[in-house]
């Protein structure tokens, strides 16, 4: 029977079926109702730009806690997560075989939690009664003296929120770069020092940054993802939607707000569709970025 | 010449230069690899060393009590736990194989075929590379719901099969393997699809393995697929219950064991199949980069 399956046909339709199925066609639905007023009984109603001016202008959770939270937490957790990955990654390289197998599978481990792994880890670390780990150690210490409300405090919320994403955010990226700094060609070291290298610092930059740009990129992309991918942490962390004083509220748990608990799934679209459009500009950016800084 | 230190990559043996790195590391690792033992010592936790002041880290008296209570918990709700376990076993290899199949096939079109549109289409791929599923969970319902996905376990299944990323991963490492071996097979008179299965399958098995493991981790931990795509209790998966354990216990005391043995449950068979499989996967990763 495969004897004459030749066609192209046979090898790209299944794929290609279940991704435009499952990914095209809803991102193409959500772009359409985002210009709808649909509370998922009715049929959608088109109301133009009204979600998207509703957005900017009226949304006050949205400008104020939202959005400012989407952008602190991803361009801190980002980034910092990404130079981590390429500062353990590039340590891993230089650590005989066997160590480095044992810590690449430590530090991937996080990134295998689920959501409710995760959350359960750490709710009972930061648990704001004296069981809490932390708090019991700090009253130990006699730091404190009354447990803090470590989840369900404005002030700190954010803070472990971003602890817990970098916790867990050597994934795939992390994992590329590994690869890509150990399979640099060796000689290129070699032929960069007679021609007048002088340290470590050069040899990052000179030599193995640029020859692994294509995992650099890879990386940056699955960082970025990965960031806004986490998203939901907050509400795991502390329980509730939203969460207490909007102090860990991100974009996807706007979209999980007024979209599963109120209805409003054409504004919920609406808040997609610009969280789409965030994550592809910032990727695009990055490549900019990174694609520059190494030619 | 300054010393030179690229050699130091990948080094065969210890040596003192790498003393600084180990510093660095360990106490890293120590800090990222402590909630997971946690999570497998609080697993194993009676209830009075769950809630003991000072809170211990690790258990001194391990019992399976945790896990038993987990299971009596469902049974009480009508669904046994069997049945939970069944759906994720069922939902988890048939998608595996499936997203193995789908995704290496297309990557192999994508690698070595020639037709119309193959650029354009590996460009939307790419795209696809920073599609956060989580962004457009409303649509894909009503997708879904139109092709009458709900409510089945298609629904489960075939939203997480074509993953972006690992059809990406799987193309980059065919374009790696000799033309002159496809076009050898081709003289004989081997079809696309024989070369495919007898040739190109095993040679990209380190991919594949790869593709195996994120589409493990993205179907075994999903949540979304239960609690929006199946109504129906029984056709649940066992993340899904895991989660209203999680909602039940949201005061700390009613269900922390229980959580913390459904964690250990949903954890172990990732980092199992990982420690398998990560040389395979630092191959593929090899590959991996973006031009």
């Amino acid at each position: 029977m495969t004897n004459k399956m030749n066609s192209p046909l046979w090898f790209i339709t299944p794929y290609v079926m279940l991704f435009f199925t499952f990914i095209i066609i809803p991102v193409v639905i959500a772009i359409l109702l985002s210009f709808t007023y649909f509370n998922t009984i009715e049929t959608p109603e088109i109301i133009g730009l009204r979600n998207y001016i509703e957005l900017i202008t009226r949304d006050e959770v949205f400008m104020q806690y939202v959005l400012p939270n989407t952008i602190k937490f991803a361009f801190i957790v980002g980034p910092v997560g990404y130079i981590l990955s390429f500062l353990l990654a590039w340590m891993l390289a230089q650590i005989p075989h066997k160590a480095r197998t044992v810590f690449a599978i430590i530090l991937y481990s996080p990134s295998m939690t689920a959501g409710i792994a995760m959350a359960v880890v750490w709710t009972v670390i930061f648990s704001g009664n004296s069981t809490g780990y932390l708090n019991a150690l700090l009253m130990n210490w006699g730091l404190v003296q009354e447990p803090i409300q470590f989840l369900q405090s404005p002030d700190y919320l954010m803070t472990i929120m971003m602890i817990v994403s970098l916790w867990g955010s050597m994934g795939v990226g992390f994992l590329a770069m590994l690869a890509g700094i150990l399979n640099i060609d060796q000689s290129l070291y070699e032929a960069a020092y007679v021609d007048g290298m002088k340290n470590r610092w050069q040899e990052i930059f000179y030599i193995t940054i640029p020859s692994m740009k294509p995992q650099m990129l890879f990386g940056a992309v699955m960082s970025v993802v990965g960031t806004f991918t986490v998203g939901a942490i907050g509400v795991q962390l502390s329980g509730a939607n939203p969460t207490p004083q909007y102090a860990g509220q991100l974009m996807v748990n706007h979209i999980e707000d007024f979209g599963f608990i109120r209805y409003l799934m054409g504004y919920a679209s609406a808040v997609s569709v610009v969280l789409l459009v965030m994550i592809y500009s910032i990727s695009k950016v990055t490549f900019n970025l990174l694609g520059e800084k190494n030619r | 010449m300054s010393k030179f230190s690229g050699t130091k990559i990948n080094p065969k043996k210890f040596h003192r230069s790498q003393t600084k790195f180990f510093v660095i590391l360990i106490p890293l690792a120590i800090f990222v690899g402590l909630p997971i033992v946690f999570i497998i010592n609080h697993a194993f936790k009676p209830t009075n060393e769950l809630y003991a002041w000072p809170p211990r880290f690790f258990v001194r008296r391990p019992t399976i009590d945790n896990f038993r209570n987990l299971v009596d918990l469902a049974s009480e709700s009508g669904i046994p736990f069997s049945r939970y376990l069944f759906n994720s076993i069922l939902v988890t290899v048939v998608g595996v194989f499936l997203s193995i199949l789908i995704t290496s096939l297309a990557a192999y079109g994508l690698s070595k075929l020639k037709f119309k549109g193959k650029k354009l289409l590996f460009e939307i791929n790419t795209l696809a590379l920073m599609f956060v599923p989580i962004a457009v969970t409303i649509p894909r319902y009503l997708t879904m719901a139109n092709i009458g996905l709900i409510d089945t376990y298609f629904g489960l299944i075939l939203p997480l099969i074509a993953i972006p990323v690992g059809m990406f991963l799987v193309k980059q490492f065919i374009d790696q393997t000799p033309n002159e071996v496809i076009e050898s097979a081709k003289i004989d008179g081997a079809s696309e699809m024989q070369i495919f299965l007898k040739i190109i399958m095993p040679i990209i098995a380190p991919a594949v393995a790869t593709v195996g493991i994120l589409s493990f981790q993205l179907i075994w931990n999903d949540v979304v697929g239960s609690s929006l795509y199946v109504d129906s209790e029984s056709l649940k998966t066992l993340p899904f219950y895991f989660s209203t354990i999680a909602a039940v216990a949201g005061n700390p005391v009613a269900g922390q064991g229980m959580m913390a043995a459904a964690s250990f449950i949903m954890f172990v068979p990732n980092i199992v199949l990982f420690i398998f499989l990560q040389s395979k996967v630092m191959n593929t990763m090899a590959h991996s980069g973006i031009k």
